[in-house]
């Protein structure tokens, strides 16, 4: 495993304005602290865990760090350059550097659009002058990929299952080969007997494309599988962090031993 | 290693198999809209009365513009509707062919009705897909200028210009085209700020597409459901408006007719027996704005969201 | 006599792309005080299911067979029968909290509501009565909260007040679909808790569907696994767990997520659930089983259940595979 940096968030603080029924010019604006102060590294072909219960504010960070929501404050460091100071030219570099795969797999899809078009946006996007032919050939690839028959090109993501919906979100994803992806939730949604299927997905597809990854869950099960490091966050405030073999070996703050207690395990011996 | 244990020969077996052809939503609102009987007979009526105004002129005997001089003595037994004569319908007060007049009137009322809609669908989509999707000033902005315009009174502004610049039909769509967007614009930018929060716009701002693109991909075709519904009730509401300027005198001008005008008339010289002049034109207007409406809410029916 | 008896339920829709076979030849029965668990993937019926009890399926579709409750044939029952039950005898918490409570009504007003219109009690007693239920759930200070809306609740704490809802009548058996599926992995444990106080409390029965065979083990007392509509495996969950004796039971227990095991690769059950237009020859499963038999492979052998010990039915063409 490398060692070199590929990101590094120094202090990012995310606030937003709570509407109040009536708010006076000179009254002070109430605001939510959504992340407060958040700092970490990532390396090159490392997956870090970002755990928390809903509304800790992982998904905000997430966001928060490929500029899709503005922060307040804070330094986001993109293979030593400063995110928040990239021009609109380099923001769209950026965007196919750092992928995305959200939580609600039909929902991230647009259902006018057959999974053929969905998967090769990111392709047309950036690559404006590509042939038909490529782009054809490099759905199909990657199709086959993540486990998909190419012959289903055609169709739209309502025909499609939860867990072929979250592979189509994956195949959109990996088709501009980026550096890092972002997992925000990615299995929540699926059935308990198909999270395994994506997860290992996932797993070989990291290893094969050489990805980094961030993986948002509340699932500490899940992130001890697929992570080296686990980020554990309270209140937008990182409570721990450390690699996942430890944080469930030692765990250090009362509240990631709240978290690793409270985990429903079946009590029968099987 | 691929997660589906299918051996290597399905897997390449599939490789070569023709693509599946997917189903796409609009397939499916296609078929529910088949299914209901009100609107496909709404829409055959619909299209036997457009076939009428395109291929009826080949029937007519007499112009419009020509007058009769046969009948002009008496109106009320000599101008009713005959096929000896070739008035089909009858004549109207000043010995016209009611037949030629209701057809060129089905014309007129007809490309008001979807001229209007359609300024209305183009003008009022982008402009509402815009606002609810930048949002913020430039959203305030636009849709106060909405406000703007829906607070003056529509038939005030119309009859004005039609009084000033004079009864011609460039002068009618012109007004009409003024106000049919604004209605449009307000649902559309509606339908923009809850589409624009749902998690597949946001994969494409992820991805890197620019704003308009996603505003022609992604928010836009989402829209067309509730475009194509307001749009089929609306061109009734244009031929209504329409309808009651010519009612008042103040619509097209004559050798040209509308229903409304056509109406106007008939109803005129109901006193005089001669039912005939209100009756064929009334038919006409009341059937298609009845299928408008069945159409309308056949499409509202056939592309319900919980179905989508 | 049991509580619930259903006998070769079979319920079909009928769909412009053809006939959907969302349930096959289920039989089971639940007695009083008795917990039983479905477990199954999404798409395999279980929903459906409990709906036909309740006579809540959609219009299209067609149920065949028996339900009775309390010996009373209630499968296609008239509606004035049916909601001389719903609430009252038989309750159903659904699947999304956040989704379950009007956005517009205080919870105050929807529990009061229950109880008003099922009980005949005045406003005041049903107040009473609904922050006694509340205080049963562990909602705290249930007697300020109680005025406030749904959307100033946490997922965790709807999905409580909703337990507390189906709890006002006192039902003889409630049924809950997925109820910790919408909630974090934390607030399960404590929902999944709450259900065993509240099943010893109130001496009700207890249908809970799921898809996750993890959480069935404290809670109830029996588990019937479906796939496909039909069922794979029925007896008591101790048996079950035991001594799974069909592959797709196996997977469920293999999928569980577990903190106290290390693997290479998550274990999980590979394909996708079945489309439930196609009719497959007899076995349904042997599209996802890891090790079918030549002649399951076939469809030479027919589906039934048999049973492997007292009380532990199992589907017999698949014991010999996997």
């Amino acid at each position: 495993m490398s060692t070199h940096l590929l990101l590094s968030v120094k202090n990012i603080k995310v606030e937003f304005d709570v509407n109040t029924q009536f708010h006076l010019p000179w009254q002070k604006k109430e605001t939510i602290k959504a992340v407060d102060g958040v700092s970490f590294n990532l390396n090159e072909g490392e997956t870090l865990g970002i755990v928390g219960e809903t509304g800790c504010g992982k998904s905000s960070l997430a966001r928060a760090i490929i500029k899709m929501i503005p922060s307040k404050s804070g330094n986001v460091l993109w293979m030593g350059e400063e995110i928040f100071l990239f021009d609109k030219n380099k923001t769209k570099k950026m965007r196919k550097e750092i992928q995305m795969i959200f939580q609600d797999p039909l929902a991230s899809l647009n259902p006018r659009m057959n999974i053929g078009e969905i998967i090769s946006e990111p392709l047309r996007t950036h690559y404006p002058r590509i042939s038909k032919l490529d782009i054809k050939n490099a759905v199909s690839d990657m199709m086959q990929k993540v486990g998909l028959l190419p012959n289903l090109v055609n169709r739209y993501p309502h025909e499609f299952s939860g867990g072929q919906c979250q592979r189509i979100g994956i195949a959109r994803a990996l088709i501009l080969k980026p550096k890092l992806v972002i997992c925000d939730e990615p299995v929540s949604a699926l059935d308990v007997s198909i999270q395994g299927q994506v997860i290992n997905l996932l797993k070989s597809l990291q290893t094969e494309f050489k990805l980094s990854l961030i993986f948002i869950t509340h699932d500490l099960s899940i992130a001890k599988h697929i992570s080296d490091n686990i980020l554990v966050l309270n209140f937008g405030k990182v409570v721990e962090f450390n690699s996942s073999k430890e944080i469930f070996r030692a765990p250090k703050h009362s509240y990631t031993k709240k978290l690793i207690s409270s985990i429903y395990q079946p009590k029968i011996d099987f | 290693m691929i997660i589906f244990k299918k051996n290597i020969e399905t897997l390449s077996k599939n490789l070569s198999s023709d693509e599946i052809q997917g189903r796409s939503l609009w397939y499916d609102a296609r078929m529910r809209f088949f299914k209901n009987k009100a609107a496909v007979t709404s829409l055959f009526l619909l299209l036997a009365i457009l076939f009428f105004s395109f291929f009826g002129p080949l029937l007519a005997q007499w112009s419009n513009e020509e007058i009769d001089w046969n009948v002009l003595g008496d109106i009320a037994i000599l101008g009713s509707p005959s096929f000896e004569t070739g008035h089909y319908f009858g004549t109207d007060e000043l010995g016209r062919d009611l037949y030629s007049r209701v057809i060129q009137g089905t014309k007129i009322s007809l490309m008001v009705g979807v001229v209007g809609a359609l300024i209305a669908v183009f003008v009022g989509t982008l402009y509402g897909a815009i606002a609810g999707y930048f949002g913020g000033k430039l959203d305030n902005l636009m849709m106060r200028l909405v406000d703007i315009f829906m607070s003056i009174p529509y038939m005030f502004v119309l009859i004005l210009l039609l009084v000033i610049f004079g009864r011609s039909i460039i002068m009618l769509f012109i007004g009409i085209g003024l106000i049919s967007w604004l209605d449009m614009a307000r649902i559309v930018r509606g339908q923009t700020l809850s589409i624009k929060q749902k998690e597949f716009v946001e994969a494409a701002l992820a991805t890197g597409v620019g704003n308009f693109t996603i505003i022609i991909r992604h928010i836009i075709p989402n829209l067309l459901g509730v475009v194509a519904v307001y749009a089929t009730l609306l061109v009734p509401g244009m031929i209504l408006t329409e309808s009651f300027i010519s009612f008042l005198g103040l619509g097209v001008q004559e050798p040209n007719t509308s229903w409304g005008a056509l109406i106007s008339e008939g109803a005129g010289t109901m006193s005089y027996g001669t039912l005939w002049q209100l009756l064929f034109p009334l038919f006409f207007f009341v059937v298609s704005l009845l299928s408008f409406f069945f159409i309308g809410d056949g499409l509202r029916d056939a592309l319900d969201p919980k179905d989508r | 006599m049991s509580l619930l008896e259903v006998k070769n339920l079979n319920i079909t829709f009928d769909t412009p792309e053809g006939i959907v076979r969302a349930v096959s030849s289920v039989n089971f029965n639940l007695d009083k005080n008795d917990s039983l668990a479905v477990v199954g993937e999404s798409g395999s019926g279980k929903t459906q299911l409990v709906f036909s009890i309740l006579g809540l399926l959609a219009k299209n579709a067609t149920s065949l067979g028996s339900i009775k409750f309390k010996s009373k044939e209630i499968l296609n029952a008239s509606e004035k029968e049916l909601n001389s039950i719903r609430s009252k005898k038989i309750s159903i918490i659904f699947q999304d909290p956040m989704t379950s409570l009007n956005p517009y009504m205080r919870i105050c007003d929807q529990l009061n509501e229950v109880l008003i219109h099922h009980k005949g009690i005045s406003k005041k007693e049903a107040l009473q009565e609904s922050i006694r239920m509340l205080d049963a759930v562990k909602i705290p200070k249930a007697k300020n909260r109680i005025n406030m809306f749904p959307h100033e609740f946490s997922g965790g704490m709807r999905q409580r007040v909703m337990i507390a809802m189906s709890l006002l009548c006192n039902p003889d058996i409630i049924i809950a679909d997925e109820p910790t599926t919408a909630l974090d992995v934390t607030v399960q444990a404590q929902i999944i808790e709450l259900f065993k106080e509240i099943k010893k409390e109130f001496q009700t029965s207890l249908i809970l569907i799921t898809h996750n065979m993890g959480i069935v083990d404290q809670i109830s007392k029996k588990t019937l696994v479906l796939y496909a509509g039909r069922i794979m495996e029925y007896g008591l969950t101790k048996d079950i767990f035991m001594n799974p004796s069909h592959p797709y039971t196996r997977g469920l227990i293999e999928a569980i997520p577990r903190i106290d095991l290390e693997y290479e690769s998550l274990k999980t059950i590979p394909g996708d659930p079945p489309n439930m237009l196609e009719r497959t020859k007899n076995c349904v499963f042997r599209s996802r089983c890891q090790k079918p038999t030549h002649d399951c492979k076939e469809g030479n052998i027919p589906m039934g259940l048999i049973e492997v010990n007292p009380g532990h039915w199992v589907d017999q063409c698949c014991i010999n595979c996997g």
